[in-house]
């Protein structure tokens, strides 16, 4: 099971063809108390960058961008009714977006664990 | 020191950054007929009393509101405004206090905003309403956006008697959004074309009433046509006292209801400011999606009643240019006259004066039907109504304030060219005294 990162403070677990995308807990701090997240419909199709889905804490709203191309197989529904489990379990319950994976080899771009570490000092 | 903010080398580094050569190529898109070649041909200087005396005589040429028989609305009504409401919008904390953008320090502010709010909600039959809008014809459309953006659908539907005011102001915001508007015709007969034009594309149906021409309409069975269609009703009312009387929009089954709220505190001005009224159902989607301010109540660490400014997230000084609206301000000076002459009036009150107003109404509809050669083409009206003269609507206004009488808008105003040349639109409010009517009855049997 492979966890990689995005320098906008994404997390994407693969799993077999598909992956899971969320924020980190690092971004989930920094935004603070999240109070709502707007998710895409599935069937989306999405390329690298592509706004994704939004986090709304109250301090601020930042847009959730796919980390690679894909196709929105599934949302975490829970979200909507308890934005804050983003604060609570950021890197497991708070996922976002479940993706089909459309090009495995777009992950090799991403941070390893390791190399996200450095990023946020 | 001089307080020269920009020097001409900061003015010609941000012209090269931008592309433009100059100032005035910023301006290009103002028509050259419209740019003033030489200055304002005015005295060099003027003693103080001498202005007083040109503006004096300039200004006697109007004919103000106050000082005729008045019969003028078509969107802008005059009512009387008790003047404890002059006397406290003017205390100083509310006067001079903008939007509150540390809201919370403002807490008589965000109090105030609340009852607005309540108020709103009330009148209009709704569950939650915001801080209020520019004025009526933004609400409007503003609230067209808004439906888009619930629906996900780029098609609003007007209906031809929405005030043709508010269907340009809706045409100007939603052109830059792809927003495809389309207007039924402005028809004297019914809104029934509205249900032919509502399709599976529909984002909303916007339907005024009491409409430009005065006309009532129950929108229920509209309400129920476009909601088997997926698309939201927006209704629109330009004259808020109406709602003591008439069925509320959220009876009828509206989603969103806008209007003007200047009947109620603020008074005709000079055309503004005024104040919009933005109201919508309780859904979670509906609230996040909607434009302007929201003050909400809580409770402190302590557990005493405190406000809030909520859901600021959608708004433009945190979301930028994904923010719900571009308004992230509010009305706030009128949306408070407006509480508070709500509060004075009451429910009850409330009720009083809108059937004083349509029985003053009913009563000048029947001394003018009853000249020979007009035509009453209301049938259930409020304080407004449409007549058909014998000759062109414009002329016998213009004869009317030559008798004394400023006696309502002729329709060709507002609709140029629309074929509605011999129609009159005629208002009536509790200012209008038996005396006045009297006048009116009199004055246009001379002119006609």
């Amino acid at each position: 099971m492979t966890t990689k990162y995005t320098k906008d403070h994404e997390w994407i677990r693969v799993e077999g063809d598909e992956a899971v995308v969320g924020v980190t807990p690092y971004a989930a701090e920094q935004l603070g108390d999240v109070v709502f997240v707007e998710l895409p419909d599935v069937g989306k199709s999405v390329t690298p960058g592509d706004e994704m889905a939004v986090v709304e804490s109250v301090k601020a709203a930042s847009e959730v961008y796919a980390p690679i191309s894909g196709e929105v197989v599934g949302v975490n529904d829970v979200l909507e009714g308890a934005p804050q489990t983003v604060n609570e379990s950021a890197d497991k319950d708070g996922w976002f977006v479940r993706l089909k994976i459309a090009d495995k080899s777009e992950l090799d771009a991403l941070m390893d664990e390791a190399a996200y570490k450095a990023h946020i000092g | 020191m001089r307080y020269l903010p920009l020097t001409d080398a900061d003015r010609s580094e941000m012209l090269a950054t931008i592309g433009v050569k100059s100032v005035d190529e910023l301006f290009s898109d103002v028509p050259k007929s419209a740019h003033l070649k030489e200055p304002v041909d005015l005295p060099a200087h003027a003693t103080e009393l001498q202005v007083e005396r040109i503006m004096g005589k300039l200004a006697g040429k109007n004919v103000a509101a106050s000082s005729v028989p008045f019969f003028v609305g078509a969107g802008a009504y005059k009512h009387h405004i008790p003047s404890t409401v002059d006397h406290l919008i003017q205390r100083s904390e509310f006067l001079t206090a903008y939007t509150p953008y540390q809201p919370e320090i403002s807490q008589g502010t965000l109090q105030t905003l609340f009852e607005f709010q309540t108020q709103v909600a009330m009148m209009t039959g709704m569950d939650v309403a915001n801080a209020s809008m520019y004025d009526g014809s933004t609400a409007c459309g503003e609230a067209v956006l808004m439906a888009a953006r619930i629906t996900r659908r780029k098609k609003a539907v007007l209906a031809g008697s929405l005030h043709p005011h508010y269907a340009d102001t809706t045409k100007t915001l939603a052109k830059y959004l792809d927003i495809n508007v389309v207007s039924t015709e402005a028809s004297l007969t019914s809104i029934d074309a509205l249900y032919d034009a509502i399709d599976d594309e529909t984002a909303c149906v916007v339907v005024q009433t009491p409409d430009v021409f005065g006309r009532l309409h129950d929108i229920t069975s509209l309400s129920e046509k476009a909601h088997a269609h997926g698309a939201l009703v927006i209704a629109v009312f330009t004259e808020p006292v109406s709602l003591g009387l008439v069925k509320s929009p959220g009876e009828m089954g509206a989603d969103i209801a806008v209007g003007e709220g200047q009947s109620i505190g603020v008074g005709l001005n000079f055309g503004g400011p005024y104040v919009g009224l933005l109201a919508c159902k309780n859904d979670r989607n509906f609230i996040r999606n909607m434009p302007g301010r929201l003050a909400g109540e809580t409770v402190d660490a302590d557990g005493r009643r405190g406000f809030v400014l909520t859901l600021s997230t959608r708004e433009q000084h945190i979301r930028r240019e994904k923010a719900t609206s571009n308004i992230c301000t509010n009305s706030g000076l009128c949306a408070l006259a407006f509480t508070i002459h709500m509060t004075l009036l009451g429910e009850k009150g409330l009720r009083t004066l809108a059937r004083i107003n349509h029985e003053t109404a009913c009563d000048l509809a029947d001394r003018l039907s009853a000249i020979d050669g007009v035509d009453l083409l209301t049938d259930a009206f409020f304080n407004e109504f449409a007549l058909r003269l014998p000759k062109p609507a414009a002329g016998v206004v213009d004869a009317l304030v030559d008798k004394g009488v400023l006696g309502g808008v002729p329709a060709s105003r507002l609709y140029p060219g629309g074929g509605l040349d011999d129609v009159l639109i005629v208002a009536a409010t509790e200012t209008c005294s038996d005396d006045d009517l009297a006048a009116f009855e009199a004055a246009l049997k001379e002119v006609l």
